[in-house]
């Protein structure tokens, strides 16, 4: 008995620090924004006193279906496309030799590490009206010099696609390299086309990998700011811009507050599920434990 | 039957997509064209201008200030947690542990900004470097833990046993044998909190207070109203630095990884 609530002191002992911090400045605040979504706002860019249901009612405000729908779309796009790519990626290195798979590995990991702000720069700078890009495209005659390549929903979700993938990639290597091949060439023994045995055998197989590549792409996605603040648009705002901007600009912040509410319930949502999901399976992170 | 070459074609498709706007900017910081929509010389005049912008300097150090506390505070947190998680999985406590530090990393970080702001306004603490400082802690933590947790799971602990039943106390044992075995993954996770710190945004940008400007924030400025060619030269600077950081933990989590073996 005394032997076990020493356990138990020790525990706690080395529990509390990270605990404590992450309960003091991630969860009350998590929790801090539904509540101050009642709270009146100040002239000052403050929090007033009392409470209010203002908010809720400026949520009614006839853009923001619009740019819901934008957000929610572009996210799924992009998550999309990202695994579209990865998957494919993923079997490939989980087949190729040790030497040739670390060179993909690394050659994946760098960009990922790269600065995001510098990565969507490189972006701007391609797709710039006075940029390379451009001017090939116009040369070869396969736009109209009036056609812009920036400033718009297509250039938002390239950026998302191209800042995101390593995020899609690593999971789904992650769950291929422990993926047993012999199942296919077993599928093929029995008949099956290769297309077959990797839509039926491989992708089961890796089930992990593509729900924690979903998880890992879908929900940054929901809250993208900067890339569409960069390369998007007045017409390709997402609700991370509407957050900034109540923040920055009108200095509303019960306003911001309540967007973001909507947003922490629209990601928790997907969350949950794929936790449910994969709760028997691995509930380590994947990414974490393989990419870095 | 022939293997399919597609997953060949998409891989190394996928990875010249990578490349190809890097390796442009890159090449553009040696460009004196404004744009680079034509080569006009190769001059290093951009990062002649870079060097006389006082305001980058302060940036960069407001930057590093950060991120060394930030990855020191985190380091410490981070490994006592994934020490918890490991020891103790399975308790109803290091599931919920769980919870809280894998959260954040999968919550957009926008939200996590705006959230620490509304506290950090409410409780009016006046806003500058600590309050950036304690905002990366925060999310540093989780991925320090989730670094050292990968590395435990491959440690050996019958060696601790061996250093208890030498008579090495629990101080000495955690002292001279757990931390100096798991100094390669401390290290990694380390670093990749101090590169997570120096590249962060959204959340800095939240949380920072006026004369708190640190470089994310500086380049966004830049970009947004700024002059593209020295972005494009800070940026290879950026690039060259961080590239050197990755193979230097590449190196370490190797050793980590042989070493526990």
């Amino acid at each position: 008995m005394k032997a076990e609530a020493r356990v138990k002191l020790s525990e706690w002992l080395v529990t509390l620090p990270s605990f404590v911090w992450l309960l003091v400045l991630f969860l009350v605040p998590t929790v801090l924004v539904f509540a101050i979504t009642f709270k009146p706002a100040t002239p000052y860019g403050g929090i007033g006193e009392g409470w209010t249901l203002d908010t809720l009612r400026t949520l009614g405000n006839p853009n923001y279906p619009a740019i819901v729908w934008r957000t929610v779309w572009l996210s799924i796009a992009a998550t999309a496309l990202c695994i579209l790519l990865a998957t494919p990626m993923g079997y490939y290195m989980a087949r190729v030799s040790p030497s040739r798979r670390r060179l993909v590995l690394l050659l994946v990991i760098l960009p990922f590490w790269t600065s995001f702000l510098v990565r969507i720069f490189a972006w701007k700078v391609l797709l710039h009206p006075e940029g390379m890009l451009k001017h090939a495209l116009v040369s070869l005659g396969l736009i109209s010099p009036e056609t812009s390549l920036l400033y718009n929903a297509y250039a938002v979700l390239l950026v998302m696609v191209y800042t995101e993938l390593p995020f899609a990639i690593l999971p789904i290597y992650a769950a291929s390299e422990k993926f047993d091949f012999r199942l296919i060439e077993a599928a093929k023994d029995l008949g099956a086309s290769s297309f077959r045995a990797f839509r039926s055998v491989f992708l089961p197989g890796i089930r992990v990998g593509l729900l924690t590549a979903f998880l890992m792409v879908f929900i940054p996605s929901l809250g993208s700011y900067v890339i569409p603040d960069i390369v998007g648009g007045p017409t390709s705002e997402m609700i991370g811009n509407k957050i900034a901007q109540r923040t920055f600009v009108d200095r509303n912040l019960p306003h911001a507050a309540g967007l973001s509410a909507l947003l922490t319930v629209a990601v928790l949502v997907p969350m949950v599920a794929i936790t449910a999901l994969r709760r028997k399976e691995n509930p380590r992170s994947a990414l974490i434990e393989e990419g870095v | 039957m022939r293997p399919s070459r597609v997953p060949l074609i998409v891989t190394w498709s996928v990875i010249a997509f990578f490349y190809i706007p890097i390796a442009i900017l890159v090449a553009n910081s040696f460009n004196s064209s404004r744009f680079g929509g034509s080569w006009e010389s190769t001059s290093l005049k951009w990062y002649i201008r870079l060097m006389d912008e006082p305001s980058i300097w302060h940036a960069l150090t407001n930057t590093l200030v950060i991120a060394a506390s930030a990855t020191l505070i985190s380091m410490v947190l981070g490994t006592s947690a994934a020490f918890a998680l490991h020891r103790f999985a399975g308790s109803r406590l290091q599931k919920l542990h769980y919870s809280i530090i894998y959260t954040p990393l999968v919550l957009p970080e926008i939200l996590m900004g705006l959230s620490m702001l509304l506290f950090f306004v409410a409780l009016k603490v006046q806003l500058g470097l600590a309050t950036i400082a304690i905002a990366h802690v925060t999310f540093c933590l989780s991925y320090v833990a989730m670094t050292v947790l990968a590395r435990l799971q491959d440690f050996d602990f019958s060696i601790i046993e061996a250093a208890q039943d030498l008579g090495a106390g629990w101080w000495t044992t955690v002292w001279k044998v757990l931390l100096p075995m798991l100094a390669p993954g401390i290290l990694a996770g380390g670093l990749l909190a101090f590169t997570l710190s120096i590249d962060d945004f959204v959340i800095s940008f939240f949380v920072a207070g006026p004369g708190s400007t640190t470089l994310p924030i500086k380049i966004y400025s830049m970009i947004k109203y700024g002059a593209p060619p020295l972005i494009n030269a800070l940026s290879t600077i950026l690039l060259a630095i961080t590239f050197l950081c990755v193979i230097a933990s590449q190196y370490l989590s190797d050793r980590g990884r042989r070493g526990a073996a």
